[in-house]
C-alpha cells in the first residue's frame, strides 16, 4: 500500500521548506473556508489548480482522489437545491429547488475542490517524516508529533497483517454469507489484528530502546530555509489577501 | 492436476517477479522447491491458491482455467496452503476453533469438526493443547498448530512453504514424518535439501530467473 504517492517528486513546490508551505496554506485554507460569496472559492481554486500545475503530481493518481472528493459532493448537489429555503427555481412534484440551495450547494463544490487541490499540492508533496518533524518545529506538542507519525507509519503494516490474515481466512474455503459464524469469523480477525498491533508495538518500542530511543527522534536532514522559501512564503500570502479583497468587493454586489 | 503457462506477475510496486513462467505439477508427486530468497517460491504458491493475480497467462488446475474469485473458491476446497508464517494464519482464539475453521467451512458438522479436531491434534502430537490460545503458543507450536489447521481439510494437495522453519529437531521430524507416511501429493518449499530428502521429495527443482529448472 502507497500512502504517499505525491511525496516524491523534484518540482518547484516539492524543493521547499515544509513549514514554510504549512504556514502559507493555513491562512489560504481558512479564508476560503469562512468566505461567503463565490468569488473567493473560485479564486482559490484557480490558485489550487495553479500549485498542482506546479508540483507537477502524478495525473491519474490526482483524477482518482478527486473523483473519491466529488463522490460526496454529488450527494449534496442530490439533497441542497431541495433542502434550503428561498426562492423557487423549479419544482419536480412535491419537491422544490430553490435558488439558495444551488448557490450553497455551488459554493461548498467550489471550496471544497480548492481547499483538497491546495492541500495534496503542499502538504501532499511532503513525506510524513518531514512533515511530522515541520509540524514539530511549528510548536506541536513531541508526544503529538510521535503519535501522529506512528499511526501513520503503521496504518501499512495493519493493512499487511489484515491482508495476509484474510488469506488465511480465504485459502482455508471461507465463504462470507449472513450468519453468525461469519460475524464471528470477522470478530475473531479484528480482535486478532488489534492484539497483533498491540503486540507489534511493544516489540518496535523494544527495539527502538535497545538502539538508543529516548523519546526524540534523530533526524539526519535539517530544514533550510532559503530565499526562494520566503519568495514563496510572500506570494502565497499575497494570494490570500488578494482573495480576501474580492471577498470584500464590490462584485459581491453582484449576486 | 496443475498447469502454468506463460505466467507474467509483477507486484504492484513494479517489483516483477515471473515474465513468462511455465510450470506443470501432476498428482501423486512429492515436489521440492529450493531457490534463493526472492526468488519468487511463495508468490507462486499464492498464485495457485488465487490470493494474488498474475497479469497474464493461464492457470489451470483440476483441469479447468482459474480465473476468478469463484474459479479460487473452489480450489482453496481442495488444496491446503500452509504460510511461511504462522503468525499470518492463526487468527481464532484457541487451537481448537482454529482446527475446526477449515471442516467447518466445508460445511462438516460440529461433531464432525470436533471429532476431525481429535484425529489431527493425534497426529501431530498436539493433545493437550485444544485449548490453548493460540496467540500464547510457541513459535513452533504456532506453525505445527497452522499446519493442523490446513490438514484437518483432507486436501488433495498440500502447498508446504517453509514447514519446518525455526522447529526444534523433535517438533521437525513430527512434520517430516507426518509428510512421509501420511501424504501422497505436496510441494514444499524449503531451504533445507535434508528436509525435503527426509520428507521423501520425488522430484525437486529449483527457481531461477523466473524459470523452474531441475536441481
Amino acid at each position: 500500500m502507497h500512502l504517499e504517492p505525491f511525496a516524491e517528486g523534484k518540482s518547484f513546490i516539492h524543493s521547499l521548506d515544509p513549514r514554510v508551505k504549512i504556514l502559507g496554506l493555513l491562512p489560504f485554507i481558512v479564508t476560503v473556508a469562512v468566505s461567503k460569496n463565490l468569488n473567493t472559492p473560485a479564486l482559490a481554486l484557480m490558485a489550487g489548480i495553479f500549485l498542482v500545475g506546479l508540483s507537477r503530481l502524478n495525473f491519474s493518481a490526482l483524477i482518482s482522489r478527486l473523483y473519491v472528493v466529488n463522490l460526496f459532493i454529488l450527494l449534496l448537489w442530490l439533497i441542497m437545491p431541495f433542502a434550503v429555503p428561498g426562492r423557487e427555481l423549479f419544482s419536480a412534484g412535491p419537491l422544490c429547488a430553490t435558488k439558495e440551495g444551488v448557490f450553497y450547494a455551488l459554493i461548498i463544490t467550489l471550496k471544497a475542490n480548492a481547499i483538497f487541490l491546495s492541500t495534496i499540492a503542499l502538504i501532499g508533496t511532503v513525506p510524513l517524516f518531514k512533515l511530522t518533524h515541520a509540524l514539530h518545529h511549528l510548536g506541536m506538542n513531541e508526544k503529538l508529533s510521535l503519535l501522529f507519525f506512528f499511526c501513520y507509519r503503521y496504518i501499512t503494516v495493519l493493512h499487511r497483517d489484515y491482508h495476509a490474515l484474510y488469506g488465511a481466512v480465504k485459502a482455508r474455503a471461507f465463504t462470507p454469507g449472513n450468519s453468525l459464524r461469519t460475524y464471528k469469523t470477522y470478530g475473531w480477525l479484528i480482535g486478532m489484528l488489534l492484539v497483533k498491533s498491540y503486540e507489534h508495538s511493544q516489540k518496535m518500542y523494544e527495539a527502538m530502546l535497545c538502539r538508543g530511543f529516548c523519546g526524540r527522534f534523530p533526524v539526519l536532514n535539517h530544514f533550510k530555509t532559503e530565499k526562494k522559501d520566503y519568495f514563496f512564503l510572500a506570494a502565497m500570502l499575497s494570494i490570500t489577501v488578494f482573495i480576501l479583497m474580492f471577498e470584500k468587493s464590490v462584485f459581491t454586489a453582484m449576486l | 492436476m496443475i498447469k502454468i503457462k506463460n505466467l507474467k506477475f509483477s507486484y504492484p510496486d513494479g517489483r516483477p517477479v515471473f515474465s513468462k513462467l511455465n510450470f506443470e505439477y501432476s498428482q501423486g508427486c512429492r515436489l521440492g522447491f529450493f531457490g534463493r530468497n526472492g526468488s519468487g517460491k511463495t508468490t507462486l504458491l499464492r498464485l495457485i491458491m488465487g490470493l494474488l493475480r498474475p497479469q497474464s497467462g493461464q492457470i489451470e488446475i483440476f483441469a479447468k482455467l482459474r480465473n476468478t474469485e469463484k474459479d479460487f473458491a473452489e480450489v482453496r476446497r481442495r488444496i491446503g496452503y500452509l504460510f511461511q508464517n504462522p503468525d499470518d494464519q492463526l487468527f481464532c482464539p484457541t487451537v481448537r476453533e482454529e482446527i475446526a475453521f477449515g471442516p467447518l467451512n466445508l460445511g462438516k458438522k460440529a461433531e464432525e469438526a470436533a471429532e476431525t479436531v481429535k484425529e489431527t491434534c493425534k497426529i501431530l502430537g498436539l493433545d493437550g493443547f485444544e485449548d490453548r490460545i493460540t496467540f500464547h503458543l510457541s513459535g513452533g507450536e504456532k506453525r505445527l498448530t497452522a499446519l493442523a489447521s490446513v490438514i484437518s481439510m483432507k486436501p488433495e494437495l498440500l502447498l508446504l512453504d517453509e514447514p519446518t522453519n525455526d522447529l526444534d529437531e523433535d517438533k521437525t521430524k513430527t512434520v517430516l514424518d507426518y509428510l512421509r507416511n501420511n501424504t501422497k501429493s505436496f510441494i514444499m518449499v524449503s531451504q533445507e535439501l535434508d528436509h525435503l530428502k527426509y520428507a521423501g521429495v520425488n522430484e525437486i527443482c529449483r527457481l531461477e530467473n523466473s524459470r523452474i529448472v531441475p536441481a
